[in-house]
């Protein structure tokens, strides 16, 4: 239906519109405009998962609720959350509101947290995923004479076709070179002249840091634009990856539950991460009441998805730490923002009482660049004699080696200082050899936790 | 005047100094004099070689951070006091020490030498060889450590 609409409005748009965006009627439509489509859409939503999931209808009748109690986003707060476990509990199809005769497509979650999570896509519901990512390659910039390189996963992590399909829509030509194979990924980047590469952070960075050892210079490549995601990474590392690569970076956020690559992305300003509202409706709640909080506070991520078929789902709680605004944004789009991630509540370390995110550690280290602290680490947290402690091993660059020990001692002293200021905390930073900490063509694994043992 | 001395960055743990040495060995390196400075979690290997150049490459590209440095080596006889006086001019004129190392060498007339990490090092070692301390380069530490 939005693609109709597109094609009406565009004639009417201005060729630099069409440039900015991949779907001027639904990108541009004012706050009023967008509660309308949502409060239809919404209450459209409840009554279907009512009438055809089971499962959410036994949580809306615990709470004595009907469908007709929920006339507005205004009443979305009172309907019950969903998470992970109700997935694992319902598995595989038991959040299904659509025959599997209308599933065209199943993904699951890489399961990084226990057993996985299945998800069903009606046709709709993949030409709508398409439609977000279009929306967000559009966003950065690139059109039809783009060469996307996808390095993604393919298969049941969502990251690969969903970055496919939207390079795809667009008409993009697109490489699907899945993961792995460094020297190989950056031999097609520079034969094949790919523009935009989407992947996750840690591997881009990876990429870049890899690019002398395989001999190749920056100059070689002709990337443009980057769309990373499915992992928090701060603002820092994102001028590193830019720096490395000679791209912008974009940060492009989803989950397979909600949809995959494409819930939301950040626009040319950089100014918080759109999410696509005539889709999917965020709100944020405070991580222990569960109760909403306003603007620019921080707290878990939620997702009501109010334009899905197959898997709709109400509510349902990411564990994704950011805050939101619905304040219009110079690019344009009223569609409300989201910050970056600051973590995840499963990441989230609770180091001698304090609340520690291994992003908080990340974004100390990139400040530290003056050092030439790289954004290679790893932190080690242990219990010794019951008291918890927390190593942070870095990779020692070479500025940062100065042949005497008092030199290193003092690198190491000056991170430390700023890791304690910005914690609270105290602990231990040690320097380690160059690639000593293991690369990661997913998602990094950053914290080593020991207590658990 | 100086002498170029290569410094690589090494974890401590069992074996390692085994292999970086090692590395050397295989591709002819030779090493006129080494010391390490060692902590708990790391050691700084410095070693003045025959091809600083070529011990780099092949440090780095096995994945080391290493680093060249200017030292200076004072060449002495190998009896007691000559190591004292040195240092005592060194003090005479407020030379500060950031690290140094010693051997002794077969050569008749220098058979002992010691290398020296200064602070300040150049204006040091010309106050150094104005007050008749023989500081000695690259060519002839060559030839003494034969």
């Amino acid at each position: 239906m939005t693609t109709n609409q597109r094609t009406i409005t565009l004639n009417s748009m201005e060729w630099e519109d069409t440039l900015k965006y991949w779907n001027p009627y639904i990108e541009t439509m004012s706050r009023d405009e967008i509660t309308e489509l949502q409060n239809k859409r919404l209450h459209t939503t409840v009554e279907k998962i009512y009438s055809k999931v089971p499962y959410y209808r036994g949580l809306m009748q615990e709470k004595g609720m009907l469908p007709a109690d929920i006339k507005m986003i205004e009443d979305l707060p009172h309907l019950p959350f969903l998470t992970k476990d109700d997935l694992r509990d319902t598995y595989p199809y038991g959040l299904l509101a659509e025959p599997l005769s209308s599933i065209t497509r199943i993904h699951a979650s890489s399961g990084t947290t226990g057993k996985q999570t299945v998800v069903g896509y009606t046709k709709r519901d993949v030409d709508l995923w398409n439609e977000c990512m279009a929306r967000c390659l559009v966003m950065a910039g690139s059109d039809n004479t783009d060469i996307v390189q996808v390095c993604y996963g393919y298969g049941l992590f969502t990251g690969g076709l969903g970055a496919h399909g939207g390079a795809d829509l667009i008409g993009a030509s697109v490489i699907p070179a899945s993961t792995g194979n460094t020297r190989r990924q950056l031999t097609m980047m520079k034969d094949f002249g790919s523009t935009v590469l989407c992947c996750t952070p840690s591997y881009a960075l990876y990429m870049g840091d890899s690019l002398a050892e395989f001999g190749f210079a920056k100059n070689d490549l002709r990337l443009k634009r980057g769309h990373f995601g499915a992992e928090p990474w701060s603002v820092n590392m994102r001028h590193e990856i830019e720096e490395r690569l000679g791209l912008e970076a974009f940060d492009i956020y989803g989950l397979s539950e909600i949809m995959g690559p494409s819930v939301s992305q950040d626009c040319p300003y950089h100014c918080g991460l759109h999410v696509w509202e005539d889709a999917f409706i965020p709100e944020i709640v405070d991580m222990e009441t569960l109760d909403p909080v306003p603007d620019g506070v921080m707290g878990e991520l939620v997702f009501t998805t109010i334009d899905k078929e197959g898997m709709p789902l109400i509510r349902y709680r990411t564990k994704d730490i950011a805050s939101l605004t619905h304040e219009k944004c110079e690019c344009g789009r009223v569609h409300a923002r989201m910050s970056k991630l600051s973590g995840r509540s499963d990441d989230m370390l609770i180091i001698r009482g304090v609340n520690v995110f291994p992003s908080q550690i990340e974004s100390v280290l990139l400040e530290s660049v003056g050092l030439g602290a790289t954004p290679h680490y790893q932190i080690i947290v242990d219990r010794v004699n019951n008291l918890d402690t927390m190593t942070v091993e870095i990779e020692l660059s070479e500025t940062m080696f100065s042949d005497y020990v008092k030199g290193l001692e003092d690198v190491e002293n000056k991170i430390r200082g700023r890791v304690e200021s910005v914690l609270g905390i105290s602990c231990r930073v040690r320097l380690v050899e160059p690639r000593a900490i293991p690369r990661s063509e997913g998602k990094a694994k950053r914290v080593i936790d020991k207590r658990a043992l | 005047m100086h002498i170029t001395q290569i410094s690589a960055f090494i974890e401590n743990k069992p074996g390692r100094l085994a292999e970086v040495i090692g590395w050397l060995a295989e591709d002819d390196v030779n090493i006129h004099a080494l010391s390490i400075a060692d902590t708990t979690d790391f050691g700084i290997l410095r070693l003045i070689v025959n091809d600083p150049q070529k011990a780099r490459a092949l440090l780095k590209s096995r994945g080391l951070t290493v680093k060249l440095t200017d030292v200076i080596a004072v060449a002495l006889t190998h009896k007691p006091g000559s190591l004292a006086k040195v240092l005592r001019e060194m003090d005479k004129i407020n030379a500060s020490i950031e690290y140094m190392y010693a051997f002794t060498s077969r050569s008749s007339d220098h058979d002992a030498m010691v290398i020296f990490r200064l602070e300040n090092q150049e204006e040091t070692t010309e106050k150094l060889m104005a007050a008749g301390i023989e500081i000695i380069d690259s060519s002839k530490l060559e030839y003494l450590s034969k």
